[in-house]
């Protein structure tokens, strides 16, 4: 790979002294008046099973389900709801009850129009077959006391019902379509002549080479979207999605985390390169430990582990920068982040000393005792190959053991066949959604991955996600999951590293380009083509 | 002739009833299954989603009844559903074979021309700059990795020198006749094309070159040029004739290996065919869509070298008089 390596680092060294300005100058030309029409090409990498994000979560879905469906709220940068699908949004006094008016005028991409009943149907779908069952667990019934009135009855107070209404997490679908009996995960409209909700109409769909999304004439925001069209090729090699981008037969592309192509595209004047927009989605890696299994059940023993293992050196090294630490579960541009925790920095000394107080002396080798990582996926392998030279430092013998592919890693990590593993985890939003099932003791389901496979139980911690679950007040809320994160900090039943270096890139050409919190998996309709 | 014909079928009828059954056990030996891929295209799901899914597609059902119901499938010629993407796997199979069957025949066509010519050209001078020249090459389309030899070509002719398109089969954008798609598909084949045949390439400048040599050295054509004719008739028409023949045997061997080095020629192109298929519903554990690409592709490769029994049988008249 060495002409690889030394194309992008002339490219970089004539680009660098161009760049500065150009961003300068980004500023102004962001500002500029959005202009109507033509054809935005994107990237993706996966073929989406289907496009009915109701029934699939999931990126791969979500990009284009979003697009075609519309959801009820949207969200800033800033997590904060703003009105889409639902013009106005209200929660009674008790919090048991969720109103929300509809705009005039919606209607679906087969003209019949969006009233309540779709959305009392959509979040009954959801309930019953999103993998996320937290996200409307508690909703009881919906009544529907008028076509753009829905009242969201609950049975406790839910906090986290806004943000599971937004973007892919909530898609409106119509009722005269999927209410017909089928069953709706495997529903033929899911791939087929679908009929969406959102600002853009799925009009082509071919397996593993693209789906044509056209522009919704009567999309409910006027003068929206402003494309006329996203032509969006699936293109499963990271280096050939780079060159598309580079050489400009695409102009967007988002989830890109392969370090080298970023740093390559970073290079190129023509793209726009930011990890922003990735809050909501908040994927996070870490290193789980198998708190049942000796000698990991000994806390003592994570934190040497954690104080051996430079956080900085993974990130800045290895991921060449790319990627941001984390000190917690929860993603640190999440309002919930808790920054003041022990981040256990590189300290050998207070590794070793951890070690020895919990009792595992060297022996003559200078070695403690043997432990197995294992990796969930090919970015993590150089991380896996990292620690058994970091661990070695303070005498614990490690070996990698590899997966052939990521359903046989599942299946021994969910049953708990394993000492540490480096793992990918998501919080999708709100940490009811996507924090709370690897803690929680009720979640420690054999044979289910991502749920609480480090086997950590705490009391304490289940009665904080108890009490946040149904705390209304935000600043009291918050304040839990700060408590929360104290407490996992110090149990440490896994050890948060770095963020999925997940970065967006678009030409310079683009307008509006995707930000919020869940980057391209949110409408495009604000996106526009600078002629 | 018929009756070892005949015959060849129904041995092949057995390999693929084999094929089916053994790849149906490999494939459930390995842990995990599709419910976990699922789950982890949906970032997750709870232990209730994972059980309803693996209801939904029988994968409770015990192991032999599965079997059972597969086999009988496949011989009523149902190849099942795709547990991924929830389309019959028959539908699945020709989306995609058309794409690959057309990279396939060119870069084996290209590949065989192009050998061909190299090796009778290093034949001629054996110790010549161009023999040198073609073993050198040779040697490099046969030992570089041809995701690498692919990565390379996009690097040169997408990026430095963009001229050719960087992935996919065709331009999504682009509006005209048939024509216009016909040549916008051929721009998108160049590279795949080179990048598979350059594996094949230097196999078939080997051999060719090799037997050319030896056929070269024989009694006949020194009766050839002794009769006067020219040196072009006696390359082409009486040596190559015969030089061919192992190059055609291998040649229909060779499919099988290029139908495998399609696969990371696609992946590498996101050439819309099997090969895509293949990994995707491998790393997906799409059990239906697996089995059906392999069953497909034995099938391909065993009349492939039926084919090849016969082509033989006509340029070599001494197979067709031998016990085959």
């Amino acid at each position: 790979m060495t002409p690889t390596t030394m194309i992008s680092r002339r490219k970089l060294l004539i680009t660098t002294a161009m760049a500065t300005p150009v961003m300068v100058l980004g500023v102004p030309l962001l500002a500029q008046e959005p202009q109507r029409g033509g054809t935005l090409v994107q990237l993706v990498e996966d073929t989406p099973r289907h496009f009915n994000p109701a029934v699939q979560s999931g990126i791969a879905t979500g990009e284009p389900g979003t697009q075609i469906f519309a959801s009820l709220l949207r969200f800033d940068e800033g997590f904060e709801p703003q009105p889409y699908l639902a013009e106005s949004w209200e929660m009674s006094q008790d919090g048991l009850k969720v109103t929300v008016t509809l705009v005039e005028n919606a209607t679906f991409h087969d003209g019949e129009p969006i009233t309540s009943e779709d959305v009392a149907f959509s979040i009954e779908t959801v309930k019953k077959y999103h993998p996320f069952t937290a996200m409307f667990a508690p909703v009881d019934s919906v009544d529907t006391p008028d076509a753009r009135t829905a009242v969201i009855n609950l049975g406790r107070p839910h906090p986290a019902i806004y943000l599971a209404m937004s973007s892919q997490l909530l898609s409106i679908i119509p009722k005269h379509i999927y209410g017909d009996g089928q069953d709706i995960p495997s529903h033929p409209r899911n791939t087929e002549n679908v009929v969406g909700s959102g600002p853009f109409r799925l009009t082509e769909f071919n397996r593993g080479q693209n789906y044509i999304l056209e522009r919704y004439e009567n999309f409910f925001i006027k003068e929206r979207p402003y494309l006329d069209r996203i032509v969006t090729r699936i293109i499963e090699d990271s280096s050939a999605r780079a060159i598309a981008m580079e050489n400009g037969e695409a102009q967007l592309t988002a989830f890109e985390s392969n370090p080298r192509d970023i740093k390559r595209m970073e290079a190129n004047p023509n793209l726009e390169v930011t990890s922003e927009g990735y809050a909501g989605i908040g994927p996070l890696v870490w290193l789980a430990f198998n708190t049942k299994k000796a000698p990991l059940d000994d806390k003592r023993v994570r934190q040497a582990i954690a104080c051996a293992v430079d956080r900085d050196f993974i990130v800045n090294a290895l991921l060449l920068g790319t990627a941001a630490p984390t000190l917690n579960g929860i993603h640190p541009g999440s309002p919930f982040y808790n920054p003041d925790v022990d981040p256990y920095a590189l300290d050998l000394d207070r590794a070793n000393a951890l070690l020895d107080e919990a009792g595992h002396a060297p022996d003559a080798n200078g070695t403690r005792f043997s432990l197995v990582i294992d990796y969930g996926s090919e970015p993590t392998k150089p991380m896996a190959e990292y620690i058994r030279p970091a661990l070695k430092k303070i005498g614990i013998d490690v070996s990698v053991r590899s997966a052939p592919d990521f359903a046989t890693w599942a299946q021994r990590i969910s049953n708990y066949d394993f000492d540490m593993t480096w793992d990918t985890v998501f919080n999708w939003g709100d940490p009811v959604i996507g924090v709370n099932r690897t803690y929680q003791s009720s979640n420690i389901r054999p044979g289910v991955i991502w749920s609480n496979t480090q086997q950590y139980e705490s009391q304490k911690v289940d009665e904080i996600i108890a009490a946040a679950n149904v705390e209304n007040d935000p600043e009291k809320r918050k304040q839990l999951y700060f408590d929360m994160q104290e407490i996992l900090n110090d149990d440490l039943p896994l050890y948060p590293v770095y963020t999925v270096p997940y970065h967006t890139i678009n030409s310079t050409r683009v307008g509006n380009p995707p930000r919020g919190i869940w980057a391209t998996c949110a409408p495009l309709d604000r996106v526009f083509l600078k002629s | 002739m018929m009756f070892t014909i005949l015959q060849k079928v129904a041995y092949s009828g057995l390999l693929l009833l084999a094929v089916i059954v053994l790849n149906f056990f490999l494939l459930h030996a390995a842990p995990g299954d599709v419910a976990d891929t699922i789950a982890q295209s949906m970032g997750g799901a709870d232990a209730e989603t994972m059980e309803r899914i693996r209801a939904d597609y029988g994968l409770d059902l015990p192991l032999w009844q599965q079997l059972l119901e597969y086999v009988t499938g496949v011989l009523h010629g149902d190849l099942g559903y795709s547990f991924f993407f929830n389309v019959p796997v028959t539908e699945l199979l020709l989306e995609r074979l058309p794409a690959t069957l057309l990279l396939v025949i060119t870069a084996q066509l290209l590949a065989l021309t192009v050998g061909v010519l190299l090796g009778v050209i290093s034949a001629r001078r054996p110790n010549g700059l161009a023999s040198h020249f073609v073993t050198l090459l040779a040697l490099f389309g046969y030992s570089a990795p041809v995701f690498w030899t692919g990565i390379m070509l996009l690097i040169v002719f997408s990026l430095m020198v963009p001229i050719f398109p960087v992935a996919g089969m065709s331009d999504a954008t682009l509006t005209g006749g048939w024509w216009a798609h016909a040549v916008d598909v051929a721009h998108h084949l160049v590279l795949p094309a080179i990048t598979l045949a350059s594996i094949f390439l230097a196999l078939y400048s080997r051999l060719c070159r090799a037997s050319m040599l030896e056929v070269l050295g024989s009694d006949y054509i020194r009766t050839a040029k002794a009769k006067g004719l020219s040196e072009g008739q006696v390359v082409v028409k009486h040596a190559l004739k015969n030089a061919l023949s192992p190059v055609v045997t291998l040649a229909g061997l060779q499919f099988s290996a290029v139908v495998s080095g399609a696969v990371l020629v696609e992946t590498v192109f996101s050439w819309p065919g099997l090969g895509t298929l293949a990994l995707q519903s491998i790393i997906a554990r799409d059990t239906p869509t697996i089995l059906g690409i392999l069953f497909f592709s034995s099938l391909v490769v065993v009349v492939v070298n039926l084919i090849t029994d016969m082509v033989l049988r006509l340029i070599d008249p001494r197979i067709r008089t031998g016990v085959a």
